[in-house]
């Protein structure tokens, strides 16, 4: 092109507006490239299967073929309706309430004695509480298996044997109204370690001059507890509640192999083995779908839930 | 020899022996099979028959996959949804084969299987299993019969005569209580893993109903919640009532079940054919309760029921072919259910499915009785949950579970069975 061209030359104010705009366009453009790799997994391994539950839910569907028999939110309809949906959903609340009114704290108080207290050999109480959690959930539920076993010979029947006089074995599983109850007591065995763990990490970030300063001030024990050690314990007391619920809701593996399916007479299933026996095992993909979708509801509602009204000032802090 | 020469010569041999092999490979298959034997002298059995078939057939090579029940089924149904079946594998035949069979996943052998090969089968009922339409999409390699395990010595010891079992429901049930008076369990039941239980429920449906009820509920031209199926629950319930199983029977497993019974810690059980093996197995001791002290008699008959009291329950295993199979697996098929390797296997697991293997069992006499069983069946009933979809299958173990555990009456159970029924069969 031969036409002349003329350019003004932008003030130094319009360079530095220009300049910032610059600056931010790269910025984003950055961020961009950073997330793409990431976001492509996310979006294919996460967001796109999740849109598919969505779609499969909708269709009577046995895995085999494309889907062709559209039933709308008939699949809805009949797990609603399905009186061991619901009692599948009702369990997951239970071992839910249970592990935050009795396996957190009994986490918090063991962290405290092992992690704190003058108590001898704190190490070793340590290692030992600690190990349950170690083990893989299938090794848990076969160990408590033969444990709980209604045979006269299985450790819990010898032992109560043992210490009650006249005592008929009595089996732990077979029950319907106690296997919840003895899958929470496992359950608990099993992770109570774990949070045990969290607590005593957080107990190591409290400085002991705040205590020592408020003994000082003549705080007693119980004071020091509740208004200085608990209040500062205050994010990690946060997280292990939302995992502990995450966790109960995900609860498969081990209720699965320990109650033997969900057993007896579907006392004990769960919404997650519940998806797994009637979408999985029966191949009826399209109801399993349904399942899947409102136990993605149910999760994601708590999740953001719990995020945004009770984990936003640590959330918050982290992005300072 | 001197070295030059001798490197040429070696070169030459290898030469020829590349280009052997080069030109055997142009016709070289690969069969692919699975099966569910993971017990050693059973699978031991089954990779024999293929190294005897690859000696025969050097072109054909066939590659082994053994899989525990629960896990092939579920790895099955998986590679199934991905359109990829695998060439020759475990079937019982049914609903389940016959949805395969539906979206194109198994090959059709009715042309290779017609004439001699069809008509060896003493067992055209369980053959029939493998088809539909005309259509064959595999075949049995043994069918057995569920009934009623037992054993000599604690009858006896109850003052039962062990060579005269009970035939009718009446005399089974005092059976029962006069063992309970004695101080011994009646029955082993593995109820923990529900399917152990249901046989119960569908031997008193078979006894009350006969053929004509249960294929009227499965034509949808009768119900589920018809008569014959609310007594069966009735029956069971009144066998319940008098607490014949073992202490904790609600979550013992099948396996532990068989070692209840072959410790001798109870006098019956009702299962199929693989008592004799299981019951020694899963013992403490590893030797059962002896031939000498095992018996089996049909499951009790109900005079004013529909059905015989000859009729029998029960079922078996056998292979079915996927679509993408070569040719050859159709060929490698037969050669598993030849004449002499059904009496081979007979020695090791299996209840031969073709003629002439009458006389195999001349000296068990309990494996005599459950294959007369069942060749005198007037009716077969395969096994529900084989039989009937998935998902009904699944009702009937469900509802029968909750009878067993006292949280469902005889309508219930039947009603629950027939909701279920209503929705998958109509």
């Amino acid at each position: 092109m031969s036409a002349l061209r003329f350019r003004v030359l932008p003030s130094p104010y319009e360079q530095a507006t220009i300049d910032h705009r610059r600056r931010k366009r790269n910025k984003s453009l950055m961020i961009a490239l950073f997330t793409l790799p990431g976001m492509t997994i996310f979006i294919l391994f996460v967001i796109v299967p999740i849109i598919q539950s969505a779609y499969f839910s909708l269709y009577d569907w046995n895995g085999f073929g494309p889907p062709t028999d559209y039933v709308a939110l008939g699949n809805y309809d009949r797990l609603l309706n399905h009186s061991i949906f619901q009692t599948a959903v009702a369990n997951s609340f239970i071992i839910m309430s249970l592990s935050l009114l009795v396996q957190l704290p009994l986490a918090m108080s063991l962290a405290l004695m092992v992690g704190r207290g003058h108590l001898r050999g704190k190490k070793l109480f340590r290692t030992i509480l600690f190990v349950p959690y170690v083990f893989s959930e299938v090794i848990t539920a076969i160990i408590w298996r033969s444990v709980l076993s209604p045979d006269p010979g299985a450790l819990l029947n010898t032992v109560l044997a043992a210490v009650v006089p006249n005592f008929q074995p009595i089996g732990w599983l077979a029950d319907r109204n106690t296997v919840v109850m003895v899958l929470f007591a496992v359950l608990t065995w099993k992770y109570f370690g774990f949070h045990m763990i969290l607590y005593m990490a957080g107990l190591q970030g409290i400085p002991a001059d705040l205590e020592d300063a408020a003994r000082v001030d003549g705080a007693t024990g119980a004071e020091v507890l509740r208004f200085i050690t608990l209040p500062l314990l205050g994010s990690t007391i946060r997280l292990t509640i939302f995992l502990s619920v995450l966790g109960s809701f995900q609860q498969f593996v081990l209720a699965w192999v320990l109650t033997n399916q969900g057993g007896p007479a579907n006392a004990s299933q769960l919404i997650a083995t519940y998806l797994y026996k009637y979408g999985i095992q029966q191949t009826k993909l399209g109801y399993g779908s349904a399942v899947a979708v409102v136990f993605f509801l149910i999760t994601l509602a708590f999740s953001l839930g719990y995020q945004r009204l009770v984990m936003r000032q640590d959330t918050a802090t982290g992005r300072q | 020899m001197n070295k030059g020469f001798r490197i040429a010569l070696v070169a030459l041999v290898t030469m020829l022996v590349l280009s052997a092999a080069v030109v055997s490979a142009q016709d070289e298959v690969t069969i692919n099979w699975w099966h569910i034997a993971t017990e050693t002298t059973q699978a031991g059995y089954w990779q024999g028959l293929a190294d005897a078939y690859m000696a025969e057939n050097p072109n054909v090579n066939i590659e082994i996959t053994i899989l525990e029940n629960a896990a092939f089924k579920e790895r099955l149904n998986t590679v199934m949804q991905a359109n990829d079946p695998p060439d020759l594998f475990q079937s019982w035949g049914g609903a389940v084969l016959w949805n395969f069979a539906d979206n194109g996943l198994v090959r059709n052998i009715a042309p290779e299987l017609e004439g001699e090969w069809k008509d060896s089968f003493s067992t055209q009922a369980a053959l029939n299993l493998f088809g539909q339409n005309g259509e064959y999409y595999g075949v049995p390699y043994t069918w057995g019969a569920v009934g009623m395990f037992y054993n000599k010595a604690l009858f006896t010891e109850a003052g039962l005569d062990p060579e005269n079992p009970p035939q009718t429901w009446a005399e089974f049930i005092d059976a029962v209580q006069t063992l309970k008076d004695a101080g011994i369990t009646p029955i082993a039941l593995g109820e923990g893993e529900k399917w152990p239980g249901h046989f119960w429920w569908v031997y008193l449906a078979l006894r009350l109903g006969g053929e004509e009820a249960f294929l009227n509920a499965y034509t949808r031209t009768g119900s589920f919640a018809d008569e014959p199926f609310v007594q069966a629950g009735e029956y069971l319930q009144q066998l319940i009532d008098l607490q014949p199983f073992q202490e904790g029977f609600l979550a013992t497993t099948h396996p532990e079940s068989q070692g209840v019974f072959g410790n001798s810690e109870a006098a019956m059980m009702l299962m199929g054919q693989w008592v004799p093996d299981a019951q020694a197995q899963y013992s403490a001791t590893g030797e059962g309760i002896g031939d000498e002290n095992l018996g089996f008699f049909n499951f009790p008959g109900i005079e004013e029921g529909a059905g015989a009291p000859d009729d029998v329950m029960g079922g078996g295993d056998g292979f079915a072919i996927g679509i993408n199979a070569p040719d050859e697996t159709v060929d490698f098929l037969r050669f598993l259910t030849t004449e002499e390797n059904q009496r081979a296997g007979a020695a090791i697991f299996i209840v031969p499915v073709v003629n002439d293997t009458e006389d195999v069992f001349a000296d068990d006499p309990v494996m005599q009785s459950i294959l007369e069983a069942r060749n005198n069946a007037p009716y077969f009933q395969l096994y529900y949950d084989q039989f009937l979809p998935p998902a009904v299958g699944s009702a009937v173990v469900d509802a029968v579970e909750l009878m067993f555990n006292g949280a469902a009456t005889a309508e219930e159970a039947a009603q629950a069975i027939e909701d279920v029924a209503a929705f998958e069969l109509d």
